[in-house]
C-alpha cells in the first residue's frame, strides 16, 4: 500500500455516497416478494403436471378418446413420455417448462407456445378494454356510494352491486346482443378484428364484450371502493380538510380515495382471476379467437398439452400482476413499511 | 366465484366501524336479505321438488314436429294414460322439440343440487385440511404453500381441466368445481384457529392438560360455525354458476340431464332467431345465484360481525 492511500476502509466509505436506507430496504422488499412467489409458481405447474398423471385410469386413453385403436394409445403414450418413471417425466417437463417449451398440440398440430401467442392479442385487447370501463365506472360509483351514505343513491349502487355479482357472464352478453346487435343493430353481433385494420372497427367489436364481462367486476370493485372509502371518510383530516373550506372534489379525490386506494387496487390486482374464467366464457359466447376461445376448444378436444400450457399462462400472468400491484404500490404509499 | 369476495374479506382490511354481537336467530329473520334470498330459494326448493306435478312433461320427450316452437303455444300430446290433450308450451320448445318449461324445471334440481354437495363437500375438506394446518406447524407451512398453488389457477380453468380429464357427468362436476373452493375454506379456518389458539380460554384448557382433539372440538370448532356457514352460502352461488357455465361449454352435465347451462348450450344456435331458449334458463340461473348470495350476505351481517365490520 503506497504512501498518499488512506485504508481501504475509510477510503471506502468516504468515497461512495451513504446508501438511501430507504431504497436499500425497498429494493430488499421488492426481491424478497420476487422470491416468494418461485415456490407459488413451481406448485402451480407441480399441479399442473400431476392433474394429468393422477388421473384414474391411463390418461393417454383418456385424451386418445373412445374411438382410438391400441396404436394411438400408444403412440400419445410415448409422444407425452407417459412411459418413463413419473420423477423422470417430471425433469423433463420442468426442464422443458423453464425454457418456454410447453410440448405440441395434438389437436391443433403446432407449438403451443405457437398457438398461444396467436391467441394471446384479442384476450390482451379484451381484458384490457374490460378493467379501462371497470375503473371509469366503479370507482365514481364507489365513491358517489360512500359520499351519499345511506341515502338511495347508495342503496341503488349497493343494489347494482348485489345483482350485478349474480348474473351470469354469458346470460348477460347474449341479452346484449339481442338488444344492441339484433333488436337495435348498432353493434355487431360477434367478432373480432385486429387493431392493425383500424382502431374503429377494433373498438367497435370490443363495447359489448367489454361491457357484459365487466359488470361482475364493476360490482366488486365499487363495493370495495365504497367500503374503503367511506373508511377514510370518517378519518380526522377529512374534517379537517372540509373545515378548511376545500371543495367537494378535492377532499373526496385528493384526500378521500388517494388515502383509501391501497384495498381497491388490491381487490382490482384479485378480480383478474375474476376476469380470466370470465374471458373463457365471453370468448365463447362472442366469438373472440383469443386464449379463452382455446382453451374451450382444447377442453372439448380432450388437447391437454394445450390445457396445460393455457393454464399455466393465465395463473403465471395472475401471479404476476398480483405481484406487480404489490410492488408498485408498497413503492408509492410511504405510509408501506417494508 | 366466490373467490373475489372472499379475498376481498381477507385484503381489505379496513377496521371496525362498529362491533355487533353475532346475530341471535331472530335478528337473523328480520334480515331482508335474508328473507328474500330465502324465499326465493326456498320457491326454487319447491319447484326441484315437485317438477314433475307443476304441468311438466317428460324433459327428455322430443317431439320432432314440434321444433322451435314459439313461448305459448299449444298442441296436441298424448299424456302417459293414452289420451290426447291440449298442451301448452309455456316457454316454447328447443331445437329437438322438447318442452322448455318441463327442462327448465328440471334444471333447477341439478343445480340446487350442485350448490349444496359443492358447498357441503368443500366445507368438509377444507375444515379437516385447516384444522390440521391451524394446529400443526409443520403441516401448515406445507399445506398453505399446496394451496397457495392450487389459489394462484383461476377456479374454472382447474374445473374445465378437471372434467375434461375426469369425463362429464354429475359427480365428475362437483368434484371439479369442489377442488378449487377447498383452499379458500382452508385459509379461513387456519386464520380463525390461529386467533382463536391465542385466546386465554384455550390457553387455560391446554394448561389443564385438555387434550388437542377436544380443544380443537369443544373450543375452535364452535367459532367455525358461523363464518363457514357464510362462506358456505358464497361457495354455493358460485358452484351453481360454474356448473351452468360447464354445461353452457358443452363440457359439463350431458344433455339427457336438463340444466339451466346444458339448456343454454343448445339455446345458442338459433339464439338470433328464438332467444328463449336462453332467456328463460338464464333468468332462472341469474335469480338463483342471485337468491344464493342475498342468503350470503345477510348472514355475514348478522351471523359474523367480524366479516360484517369489515365490508
Amino acid at each position: 500500500m503506497g504512501v498518499g492511500c488512506g485504508h481501504p476502509f475509510t477510503r471506502f466509505s468516504a468515497g461512495t455516497e451513504p446508501a438511501n436506507p430507504r431504497f436499500s430496504l425497498m429494493l430488499a422488499f421488492v426481491v424478497r416478494r420476487l422470491i416468494a412467489t418461485i415456490p407459488v409458481l413451481g406448485m402451480v405447474a407441480i399441479f399442473v403436471f400431476l392433474m394429468l398423471r393422477m388421473t384414474p385410469g391411463d390418461p393417454a386413453a383418456i385424451i386418445a378418446g373412445d374411438h382410438a385403436n391400441a396404436q394411438q394409445i400408444a403412440e400419445i403414450r410415448e409422444r407425452l413420455g407417459l412411459n418413463e418413471p413419473i420423477h423422470e417425466q417430471l425433469v423433463t417437463w420442468g426442464g422443458n417448462l423453464l425454457q418456454g417449451n410447453l410440448g405440441e398440440s395434438f389437436f391443433f398440430r403446432a407449438q403451443v407456445t405457437d398457438l398461444i401467442q396467436q391467441r394471446v392479442g384479442p384476450t390482451l385487447a379484451l381484458a384490457v378494454s374490460t378493467i379501462v370501463v371497470t375503473v371509469l365506472v366503479a370507482l365514481p360509483l364507489g365513491v358517489i356510494a360512500a359520499w351519499k351514505h345511506g341515502t338511495w343513491v347508495d342503496r341503488l349502487v349497493m343494489a347494482f352491486s348485489v345483482i350485478g355479482f349474480s348474473v351470469p357472464v354469458f346470460v348477460l352478453g347474449y341479452l346484449l346482443i339481442y338488444v344492441f346487435a339484433i333488436r337495435l343493430g348498432v353493434f355487431p353481433v360477434q367478432g373480432y378484428q385486429s387493431i392493425a385494420q383500424g382502431i374503429g372497427p377494433f373498438l367497435h367489436r370490443l363495447v359489448l364484450p367489454s361491457i357484459a364481462l365487466s359488470v361482475i367486476y364493476i360490482a366488486l370493485i365499487a363495493r370495495i371502493t365504497r367500503a374503503s372509502m367511506l373508511e377514510v371518510l370518517g378519518e380526522d383530516y377529512i374534517r379537517t380538510a372540509r373545515a378548511k373550506g376545500l371543495s367537494n372534489r378535492v377532499v373526496l379525490l385528493r384526500h378521500g380515495l388517494r388515502n383509501a386506494a391501497v384495498p381497491i387496487v388490491t381487490v382490482i390486482g384479485i378480480g383478474i382471476a375474476l376476469l380470466i374464467g370470465g374471458v373463457v366464457v365471453t370468448e365463447s359466447v362472442f366469438n373472440i379467437p383469443g386464449l379463452g376461445r382455446l382453451t374451450v376448444d382444447a377442453v372439448l378436444a380432450r388437447d391437454y398439452p394445450t390445457i396445460q400450457g393455457v393454464i399455466l399462462v393465465f395463473s403465471f400472468a395472475y401471479v404476476l400482476i398480483n405481484l406487480l400491484i404489490d410492488i408498485t404500490y408498497t413503492l408509492f404509499d410511504p405510509r408501506i413499511r417494508y | 366465484m366466490s373467490v373475489a369476495r372472499d379475498e376481498l374479506v381477507e385484503a381489505a382490511a379496513i377496521s371496525a366501524a362498529e362491533v355487533r354481537r353475532p346475530g341471535t336467530a331472530r335478528q337473523i329473520a328480520a334480515n331482508l336479505s335474508v328473507l328474500l334470498g330465502g324465499a326465493i330459494l326456498l320457491l326454487m326448493l319447491v319447484i326441484a321438488l315437485l317438477a314433475p306435478w307443476l304441468g311438466t312433461i317428460d324433459p327428455a320427450f322430443l317431439d320432432p314436429a314440434y321444433r322451435n316452437k314459439q313461448p305459448l303455444e299449444t298442441h296436441t300430446i298424448v299424456d302417459p294414460a293414452g289420451n290426447e290433450v291440449e298442451f301448452t308450451h309455456w316457454m316454447g320448445t328447443d331445437t329437438l322439440g322438447r318442452d322448455l318449461y318441463s327442462r327448465v324445471l328440471y334444471g333447477t334440481r341439478v343445480s340446487l343440487t350442485i350448490g349444496f354437495a359443492v358447498a357441503v363437500l368443500s366445507i368438509a375438506i377444507g375444515l379437516l385440511i385447516g384444522l390440521g394446518a391451524g394446529y400443526t406447524r409443520w403441516v401448515d407451512a406445507v399445506v398453505m404453500r399446496v394451496m397457495d398453488g392450487l389459489m394462484a389457477i383461476p377456479g374454472i380453468l382447474l374445473a374445465l381441466a378437471l372434467v375434461a380429464l375426469w369425463g362429464a357427468g354429475l359427480v365428475t362436476v362437483i368434484l371439479a368445481i369442489t377442488i378449487p373452493e377447498v383452499p379458500r375454506v382452508v385459509r379461513l379456518v387456519r386464520s380463525i384457529v390461529l386467533s382463536v389458539r391465542e385466546e386465554p380460554y384455550v390457553e387455560a384448557a391446554i394448561a389443564v392438560g385438555t387434550p388437542v382433539g377436544k380443544i380443537l372440538y369443544r373450543h375452535v370448532l364452535p367459532n367455525t360455525i358461523a363464518p363457514l356457514i357464510v362462506q358456505g352460502t358464497y361457495v354455493a352461488a358460485s358452484a351453481i354458476l360454474v356448473e351452468a357455465i360447464l354445461s353452457f361449454l358443452g363440457v359439463g352435465i350431458p344433455t339427457d340431464i336438463p340444466t339451466w347451462g346444458n339448456i343454454m348450450a343448445e339455446g345458442r344456435v338459433l339464439f338470433r332467431v328464438y332467444p328463449h331458449g336462453i332467456l328463460f334458463p338464464g333468468i332462472f340461473l341469474a335469480l338463483a345465484v342471485l337468491a344464493v348470495n342475498m342468503l350470503g350476505d345477510g348472514l355475514r351481517d348478522t351471523l359474523d360481525p367480524r366479516i360484517a365490520r369489515r365490508l
